[in-house]
């Protein structure tokens, strides 16, 4: 299959994509750069982490209007596999593929350290390779992370299974202690009503080698390429 | 030429937990009676326009699409001649 | 054309000595620019006037094929070419906290990716007065906030570093930034211009009037008041230099880039005069080019301007497009200011008028000055230390959780996770479980990297103290399983002009280059920083070593935790009766005197070989170096730095026969404390003896969670560990 990373000014997660699904995963995958609009022939986006635009006004604010937004926004509404990582989630928040918005971390500082997280969800084509409720280790590293939705939008995710991943401790219990950055709920990660658009705050591709502490995050990619070849 | 003050405030539904920060410090420096500390931002902009009515309707436009989430955001702005 | 007063030079930072040997090099008058010009890049801190004599002892060439460019240096391993540099920014920091720390690490990325080197780790070591003085907390704060708000946004993390907190750096703090870039060995780039007839390139950041000045009035002059000179800080932009970083690696891959310079301090003048003295070339600009962020700009506040965020480059004629068209399409300026020409000086046009016109070697080659130095009397006397009058603990437990609850050792991930220490996923060892270590992608070798000074020792020793921080350094390598390589250098001091501080800045060279020479590692670049004084005197001398080490088998490293219960606990090296200068004497006993702990580099260096070999061959499951705080610190570090895997440790005996509070909280140097499973004793003490190394197995970890050390300490590992790791915060409020 097919990857695209897309590369915003500012984005600074998106080699770490780019290697882990060329070199870990082994799969093909090109960068996409904001001005493009043709991304015809690829099967998943990754909209990588960083400082998109500086994260200037709002995290995610302005690469919402870049040109490869357009696309992808099309691309999604067909059902292309979408996957937003910290920044890529703010983004696609943004541009409302995903519901909700995000507020600074409760402490008020960045955070980057290792989180516990309990798959919600392994009915999703993210996820699928996970079992239900099973803890992956993977680290945080943002400054807004704290999802926020209204209580009639979070009711509708919960309804919907939309919850991918919350926080939790390393045992999975999932509770204010275990959540890093006050999110409402402890979300961590939440896909869309059709579940091909999933963002998430952890990152995946930091946590995809035993060398780097934790190759929890490899289940991710592994389940987009096992998804992508039984359809 | 046209100036719009923008102020952007979070929605009172919505935790401020910078402006609790900010209560707090006040606090501690001995400021009392401080029911409440929300913190937002100003966009300051200069409009090459005469008729405010078109300004009005423009940075309406420019909140709504750009300048606020509105998930999370009230705005509210002034023009000045 | 004005008339060049004495106050205007001196206005300047100009001497009168200064000013003759500018009258006699250009053999008539200066014009403003000219003087300004050379103001700044004959300042100590561009210049070296005062430094450069003895900054010829370090060595340049070590156990690692060497290189040394013109604005940092490195090693080369395989093809790999592994840069870096260290730099301070301690003036601006203490003026702003947040831009100045900010625009440090962006200065120093700058030094690095110029050399076509891709920036992959910055470490930062830091100090501050003491911080029950809100200032102080204000400064720290700041400080961490700039360094997370810049490195967070460029994308390369930081992975190491260190915070100290003495009163003598109460109205001048240090922040000492260091950046390690990695690059193909052919792809390296040098700050020169050649070929008559290249462009030059400005490509970056419009130019204001942000730091107009800064270089010298901020670097040269003593504070008194910080808040005045506010207005000649610059302002940093991590993304303006995020997408600075990615189009001048494009720039350079297209190999139509023939020299390349960053804009830092004394901006246009110093990358124009510094690109055309080292290539033996002349440069001619015009600044009817250069962009531009304010209006009615005089030729002076262009050449003189420290805008960040700026670079020049001299390109192929003919290619100029192709180069322009990558920063273009990053959305940053570039446009051509000028060309490379013949005659060997600088030019400046502005307003079809020749402003400025000197050799560039004249720029670049400022007089040297033999400082005099003397001791200072009272060396002798915080030597002293009389212990027989210091009483012993009566409780050591409590003592060993105030040494570690203070804030130089207690655990500072408060600071490391408001920092993004993984992204470029090659962090293999993070923050707090020893030196840093980087894996190179593509193979099999991974680098480490780390800070160190203890400053008070330098202080009471200063040659002493130079070598120590160049010995502890390579021991926080070894325990990770590095060689160590090479380092850069940041050598922050006070007043050069008094004698006193110049022995020290002596002392502390001498000290390093020897302990360099011994140990095979090259000094690769570095940073000078005088005047560091506030009104009560002189910064303790602060040599910072930035250390970085190769790893031949990046699965063969090490970390300092323990990792499994019933295995051996076995101390390298000798202990002695050694308090001088101590944690334990300042936490405790409040008191800073003594003689430092004997180093004796032949010890040190067999010590250090034997433990790298046991990692090499997998015999080890940690090792931790020994040193603030002594064997107490380091053993009940060993037990709780991996937060999620506590052991803990029962010591039943110790190889000294000295006072237990020595014994406990002496700083003997050259020492590690390892854990080794039992099979592999008989091959470890081999190894020791092979190398003439003093071993004592002093005791086992434990599935027990509580360190016992002799009749001393018995305490559970989670008073430790909150001591530990929960105290600093509580220093902040």
């Amino acid at each position: 299959m097919r990857f695209g990373v897309v590369v915003f000014p500012g984005s600074n997660c998106d080699q770490d994509c780019f290697w882990v699904v060329n070199r870990v995963l082994k799969q093909s995958v090109r960068y996409i750069w904001h001005q493009e609009a043709d991304i015809r022939g690829l099967d998943c986006i990754i909209i990588p982490g960083g400082f998109s635009y500086g994260d200037y006004l709002r995290p995610g604010a302005i690469a919402r209007f870049s040109r490869v937004m357009k696309s992808i926004v099309k691309f999604a509404k067909r059902g292309g596999l979408v996957i937003g990582i910290c920044n890529g989630f703010q983004i696609l928040l943004e541009v409302d593929l995903l519901p909700g918005a995000m507020l600074p971390n409760k402490n008020l500082h960045f955070i980057c350290r290792d989180t516990y997280l309990r798959v919600e969800n392994n009915q999703t084509p993210f996820t699928h390779l996970s079992s239900a409720g099973q803890i992956l280790k993977m680290p945080i590293a943002h400054h807004e992370g704290n999802f926020y939705i209204t209580i009639d939008g979070l009711k509708r995710l919960q309804d919907n299974r939309q919850i991918v991943l919350r926080y939790c401790d390393a045992y999975g219990k999932v509770d204010s202690e275990a959540n890093p950055n006050g999110a409402i709920d402890n979300i961590a990660g939440i896909v869309s009503e059709k579940g091909n658009i999933f963002g998430l705050m952890p990152h995946p591709e930091r946590s995809s080698e035993d060398i780097l502490g934790s190759d929890d995050g490899l289940l991710i990619f592994q389940s987009i390429k096992q998804w992508a070849k039984t359809r | 030429m046209l100036k719009v003050e923008i102020y952007i405030t979070l929605k009172k539904t919505v935790v401020d937990p910078q402006g609790l920060v900010i209560k707090h410090a006040l606090e501690s420096l001995g400021f009392a009676n401080i029911e409440q500390v929300r913190c937002g931002k100003i966009i300051i902009l200069h409009l090459s326009l005469r008729s405010k009515v078109k300004a009005v309707q423009q940075v309406e436009r420019m909140c709504k699409r750009l300048l606020a989430n509105p998930i999370i955001e009230n705005y509210r702005f002034k023009i000045k001649k | 054309m004005t008339r060049i007063t004495k106050e205007i030079y001196q206005s300047l930072g100009l001497s009168d000595l200064l000013y003759q040997r500018i009258l006699e090099i250009l053999n008539r008058q200066p014009t403003l620019t000219e003087l300004a010009m050379l103001s700044v890049e004959w300042s100590e801190h561009c210049g070296y006037l005062c430094s450069r004599k003895w900054l010829r002892l370090l060595p340049r060439e070590g156990r690692f094929k060497t290189l040394i460019g013109e604005d940092s240096g490195g090693i080369i391993v395989d093809g790999w070419a592994i840069i870096f540099k260290m730099e301070s920014h301690n003036h601006p920091s203490q003026v702003e906290p947040k831009q100045g720390a900010a625009t440090g690490i962006g200065g120093i990325i700058r030094d690095i990716f110029t050399a076509g080197a891709r920036p992959i780790a910055l470490l930062d070591s830091l100090r501050f007065g003491n911080l029950d003085d809100p200032y102080n907390r204000y400064l720290l704060k700041g400080v961490i906030e700039g360094i997370q708000g810049y490195g967070n946004c460029v994308g390369v993390p930081t992975v190491g570093g260190e915070i100290y907190f003495e009163e003598a750096y109460t109205g001048n703090c240090l922040v000492n930034v260091m950046c390690i870039g990695i690059a193909k060995r052919d792809e390296l780039k040098r700050a020169r211009a050649s070929g008559i007839g290249n462009a030059i390139i400005y490509a970056g950041a419009s130019t204001g009037r942000d730091g107009i000045g800064g270089c010298s009035v901020l670097a040269s002059a003593e504070f008194a008041e910080g808040e005045e000179k506010r207005p000649t800080v610059q302002i940093g932009d991590p993304f303006m230099e995020k997408c600075l970083i990615e189009a001048t690696l494009e720039a350079i891959a297209t190999g139509f880039v023939v020299g390349i310079k960053d804009m830092g301090a004394a901006g246009l003048t110093c990358s124009t005069s510094e690109m055309a003295s080292s290539g033996g070339v002349g440069i001619t600009i015009d600044l009817k080019y250069v962009p531009r962020r304010e209006e009615d700009m005089q030729p002076w506040e262009l050449m003189m301007s420290e805008s960040q965020e700026r670079m020049i480059l001299c390109v192929k004629k003919g290619r100029e497009r192709d180069i322009c068209n990558i920063y273009s399409r990053w959305g940053l300026n570039a446009v051509v200011i000028g060309h490379v020409c013949p005659d060997k000086t600088v030019k400046v046009k502005h307003n079809g008028k020749i402003v400025a016109n000197i050799p560039a070697s004249a720029l670049t080659n400022p007089p040297v000055f033999d400082m005099p130095y003397r001791e200072p009397d009272y060396i002798k006397e915080i030597k002293k230390l009389n212990l027989s009058v210091l009483p012993l603990p009566t409780d050591y437990n409590s003592t060993l959780l105030r040494i570690l609850a203070s804030p130089a050792i207690a655990n500072k991930h408060w600071v490391y996770e408001q920092y993004d220490h993984m992204v470029q996923v090659n962090t293999v060892v993070r923050p707090g479980l020893g030196a840093a270590v980087l894996r190179i992608k593509d193979s099999k070798r991974a680098i480490a990297a780390t800070t160190d000074c203890n400053s008070r020792y330098c202080f009471i020793n200063p040659y002493r103290g130079a070598q120590i921080a160049v010995a502890e350094a390579a021991r926080n390598l070894i325990c990770v399983g590095a060689q160590p390589a090479a380092i850069t250098d940041c050598l922050n001091f006070g007043n050069p002009q008094k004698p006193d501080r110049f022995w020290y800045f002596k002392s502390c060279l001498e000290g390093i280059a020897e302990a360099c020479r011994f140990l095979g590692l090259s000094v690769v670049s570095g940073n000078v920083s005088f005047y560091n004084e506030n009104p009560n005197g002189a910064i303790y001398p602060t040599p910072t070593i930035g250390m970085v080490g190769v790893i031949d088998d990046v699965k063969m490293i090490n970390t300092q935790s323990f990792k499994k219960d019933g295995e051996l606990i076995i101390i390298l090296g000798n202990s002695r009766e050694e308090l001088g200068g101590s944690e334990y004497l300042k936490v405790i006993h409040r008191m800073v005197c003594g003689e430092i702990p004997d180093l004796d580099l032949s010890l040190e260096m067999r010590t250090q070989e034997a433990v790298l070999n046991m990692i090499r061959e997998g015999l080890i499951s940690s090792a931790h170096d020994c040193s603030e705080g002594g064997l107490a610190v380091t053993l009940a570090e060993c037990c709780v730095s991996q937060e999620e895997f506590m052991l803990g440790a029962e010591i039943d005996r110790l190889p000294c026969i000295c006072r237990p509070d020595a014994l406990l909280f002496g700083e003997s140097q050259s020492r590690f404390v390892i854990s080794a499973s039992e099979e592999y004793f008989a091959r470890i003490k081999q190894i020791a003896k092979e190398n003439n190394v003093p071993l004592y197995l002093i005791g086992r970890t434990t599935k027990v969670r509580k360190l016992k050390i002799l009749n001393y300490i018995d305490l559970p590992l989670e008073e430790i560990y909150k001591s530990w790791y929960n105290s600093f915060v509580n220093y902040l409020r």
